[in-house]
């Protein structure tokens, strides 16, 4: 214990130098965990415009978007990049972001938008894979015998894809439909796995786990990483099965510093951060005329129709579809 | 006479530091956050009986897991303080790793191994958990005078009875200690019951994730964070009752010895739970590849890490340094209050309330302190809610308990003749300390400082719902890796899970050696 002494000096340095000096050209950027980019990029940006981007990550999109809430009354940052067509009506309700329409979100980003407060910045779609051998494409498929015991999917209510496939069957299926559906799957023999770690990469047959079943809810996207030494892609999207999630950025409400937050937003979408976004977070631009890598051209194309449903349907009836669920397929 | 007999005003104003803590990154945001959501909750949650089977299960299963942690580690606790064997430094490397580890891949490794349900939840927390029993019961054991046994058995007691009327007796404090430890983690474990159950079971922990996190349902989070609370509160009474008869010991220095007849039969168990304990980890480091390896030197597959896995090791040892040593201090300054104060004439009941409210922290969700953070925390100058400080000082809130639990039923069971002894012979109360309580306590302070390590290496809850700068460490490099597609991906993930498991075992070894070199 005498040694702790000195150590209990450095302790209290440490603590002293600890808050970070804020000049004026820095914008923190409030993320989820899968925000992932090159910091040379940021270099660049800041070399370019003067503002240093504070990137602050923190859980998934909906510890995101609660934390948001919670904080708008003293918002932790300027930005926000994250909030998800399956959250945004939450964030857009309670006010946490701010008006404004990003430089060039007509090129592309304005396919997606829902509000005048929130910039579409990348496209993530929620399909069913399959391992190449399968040759089921619709949803009607999974639930005919031929894949009886091979489809495993993720629980809505703690899974962000599981809960995008709800929302799929929901869509094609209709209010009136999808419960009976949900019904054949389990007559079916589907799987019902919490998150998607244990799903795709112990249950299913395509991933380095090599699980036992042919048939996963995971993203268009997957296909891209399970490419083999020949070359070719050992698994693939079902295209007709999609769900599409689309992630919004914006200026939040009370941001300090308000000008630069815009440039954020605005560089979100630009054409040298939307190249980037496939490899860095496995997710599709949303700005025309970006190039797709090589790979996913190869075998991950981004799906054509996939299903939607507003914002603010999801917002509304969420807790019901997923107690509806629960009682349909755990019941 | 008065310069023998510390005086209550100073142990008071000494355990005001470690409270005030507790009071401003506790107390304050889990009240502001049950506040929030407003008492409209509470009613309809206690009459629907799905909470009272959440209950039922969170109780439940942390009960059989920590049983099963006691009983698994008394043996190697044995190993570690009785015998003089080679090799006890790797051993309590070892029963360190499953501490640090990443909930998520321990989950896909338990999944894979026993497959989902309640008892792979059971045995996968008693995995986790294993170290806390082992270790501090060891630091106490290792100082019981052996003759009281010895004793016991040449008065022809056999093996049963001599344990369980002297030697257990005598380790109570510290089994109760850690067992109450283990028994919050356990009730808060949160990634282990949502991956190995399946969705099929469901704890306080993940309902009241889900409702704030999903449904955004505040007032039934409040509700559920008030019954954590309470049910927490009534378990640490218990403990507290449990611990209450504790027995003055007649400490020494070093007990070990080679171990004798039947002794060699506890021998064998410890080292059956070491291999137990070795079946999941080695599962893990066969994932890795040296793919893996090569990769994490770079910057990961298609650049998705940013920073390469050794930057993200250095990061994971720095960052734990500064959470260890804050931790360390308060700690430290609260069990020297609470042992000052249960000296003086002070009532008993004032220093276990004190204790019990410091190890409160515990057994409450990560997600209620964590959020409550948000709320409350900008109100204090320099916004600490986006300090890189703020990681430490959660992660402190969750070790001081921890080196509490540790180092208390240690000073507590010193003889005090042998500190007034020490007075009367003229010695300061500074030197009391240092030639009595210091070098007794001292191994249970190296068990501490590797607790302390284990918690911050590991990134413990709270932390995780923080905003901070993007200064990745090991677990946040492996929570990544694991959540994306692809084979490499997947083989970096372990090969970062390797990676923490020897920076873990390097750390125990060097803080054990550091140890060595400052007993006497």
């Amino acid at each position: 214990m005498r040694r702790l002494g000195p150590l209990l000096v450095v302790t209290a340095l440490v603590a002293g130098c600890s808050s970070t000096p804020t000049n004026s050209h820095t914008v923190v950027l409030v993320t989820h965990d899968s925000f992932s980019v090159d910091q040379g990029v940021l270099d660049a940006f800041k070399a370019d415009t003067g503002i240093t981007i504070d990137v602050r990550k923190t859980g998934d999109a909906g510890a995101l978007t609660t934390q948001l809430v919670l904080t708008k009354a003293a918002p932790i940052g300027d930005a926000a990049f994250g909030v998800d067509n399956t959250f945004a009506s939450r964030a857009l309700q309670e006010g946490v972001f701010a008006e404004y329409q990003a430089k060039d979100s007509d090129k592309g980003p304005q396919n997606y938008a829902i509000d005048k407060r929130l910039t579409a910045v990348d496209v993530g779609d929620v399909c069913v894979n399959a391992t190449q051998d399968v040759d089921a494409k619709t949803f009607e498929d999974l639930a005919d015998p031929r894949f009886k015991d091979q489809l495993v999917v993720e629980d809505p209510s703690t899974s962000s894809p599981g809960l995008a496939f709800l929302l799929a069957t929901i869509a094609h299926y209709g209010n009136q439909g999808w419960v009976n559906y949900w019904q054949r799957l389990k007559a079916n023999g589907v799987k019902v796995d919490s998150g998607w770690e244990e799903a795709y990469s112990q249950d299913f047959a395509g991933s380095s786990g090599k699980g036992p079943r042919k048939l996963v809810v995971s993203y268009a996207s997957s296909p891209s990483a399970e490419i083999g030494d020949d070359g070719k892609a050992r698994t693939k999207a079902l295209l007709d099965t999609c769900f599409r999630q689309v992630e919004y950025a914006g200026v939040l409400n009370g941001a300090k510093n308000p000008d630069d937050a815009r440039k954020v937003v605005d560089f979100l979408i630009s054409e040298k951060f939307q190249k980037l976004v496939p490899d860095a977070m496995y997710v599709y631009p949303t700005r025309d005329g970006v190039a797709l890598p090589e790979q996913w051209q190869q075998a991950a194309p981004k799906p054509e129709s996939p299903a939607t449903v507003p914002a603010d349907q999801i917002q509304g009836n969420r807790d019901r579809w997923i107690e509806q669920w629960r009682a349909a397929v755990r019941g | 006479m008065a310069r023998g007999r510390p005086g209550l005003t100073g142990a008071l104003v000494t355990a005001a530091v470690p409270l005030g803590f507790l009071a401003v990154f506790f107390v304050w945001p889990v009240l502001a956050i049950i506040r929030l959501g407003g008492g409209g909750g509470v009613a309809a949650v206690l009459s629907s009986s799905d909470t009272w089977r959440v209950v039922e299960f969170t109780v439940g299963q942390a009960a059989a897991a920590t049983a099963v942690a006691v009983l698994t580690g008394l043996p190697v606790a044995f190993l570690l303080a009785r015998t003089a064997l080679r090799g006890h430094t790797l051993v309590r490397a070892v029963v360190m790793v499953p501490f640090v580890l990443p909930t998520v891949v321990v989950g896909l490794a338990f999944r894979s191994l026993l497959g989902g349900g309640a008892l792979p939840i059971i045995l996968a927390n008693a995995f986790f958990n294993v170290a806390v029993v082992a270790r501090t019961v060891a630091a106490l054991w290792s100082h019981v005078d052996r003759r009281a046994e010895d004793a016991a058995r040449s008065l022809g007691a056999g093996r049963a009875r001599t344990f369980f009327s002297v030697t257990f007796p005598a380790l109570r404090p510290a089994v109760f200690s850690s067992a109450a430890v283990v028994f919050l983690f356990c009730a808060t474990s949160f990634g282990v019951v949502l991956l190995l159950g399946g969705g099929e079971y469901s704890t306080l922990e993940t309902e009241i994730y889900l409702r704030t996190v999903q449904l955004f349902d505040l007032p039934g989070a409040a509700a559920l964070s008030l019954l954590q609370v309470t049910s927490v509160i009534a378990v640490l009474v218990i403990g507290a009752v449990l611990r209450r008869r504790s027995t003055t010991l007649n400490l020494r220095v070093d007990t070990a010895r080679r171990p004798r007849g039947g002794e060699w039969f506890v021998v064998a168990a410890a080292y059956a739970v070491v291999i137990a304990l070795l079946v999941p980890i080695i599962s893990l480091v066969a994932k890795s590849s040296f793919n893996g390896f090569k990769a994490l030197a770079g910057t990961g597959f298609r650049g998705s890490l940013q920073i390469t896995g050794w930057d993200a090791a250095l990061n994971s040892v720095k960052a734990a340094t500064y959470a260890t040593l804050l931790a360390l201090a308060l700690g430290v300054v609260a069990c020297v209050a609470l042992v000052t104060l249960s000296r003086t004439r002070a009532r008993p009941s004032l220093v276990e309330s004190i204790d019990t409210a410091l190890m409160l922290p515990l057994g409450v969700s990560a997600v209620t302190v964590g959020f409550g953070y948000l709320i409350t925390l900008d109100k204090l100058p320099g916004d600490l809610r986006t300090s890189p400080m703020l990681v430490p000082l959660a992660q402190a809130l969750v070790v001081t308990p921890l080196v509490i639990r540790t180092l208390l039923p240690v000073l507590r069971s010193i003889d005090s003749r042998l500190r007034q002894a020490a007075a009367t012979l003229g010695a300061s109360p500074w030197r009391v300390w240092r030639e009595v309580d210091i070098p007794l306590a001292s191994r249970s302070f190296i068990a501490a400082t590797a607790f302390a390590y284990a918690v911050a290496l590991g990134e413990f809850g709270a932390t995780s719902f923080l905003a901070r700068p993007d200064s990745a460490t090991l677990p946040v490099v492996i929570g990544r890796l694991v959540s994306r597609p692809g084979e490499l991906n997947n083989q970096m993930a372990y090969a970062a899970c390797a990676l923490l498991m020897l920076v873990t075992t390097a750390i125990v070894i060097a803080v054990d050696r550091l140890g060595t070199v400052g007993e006497f």
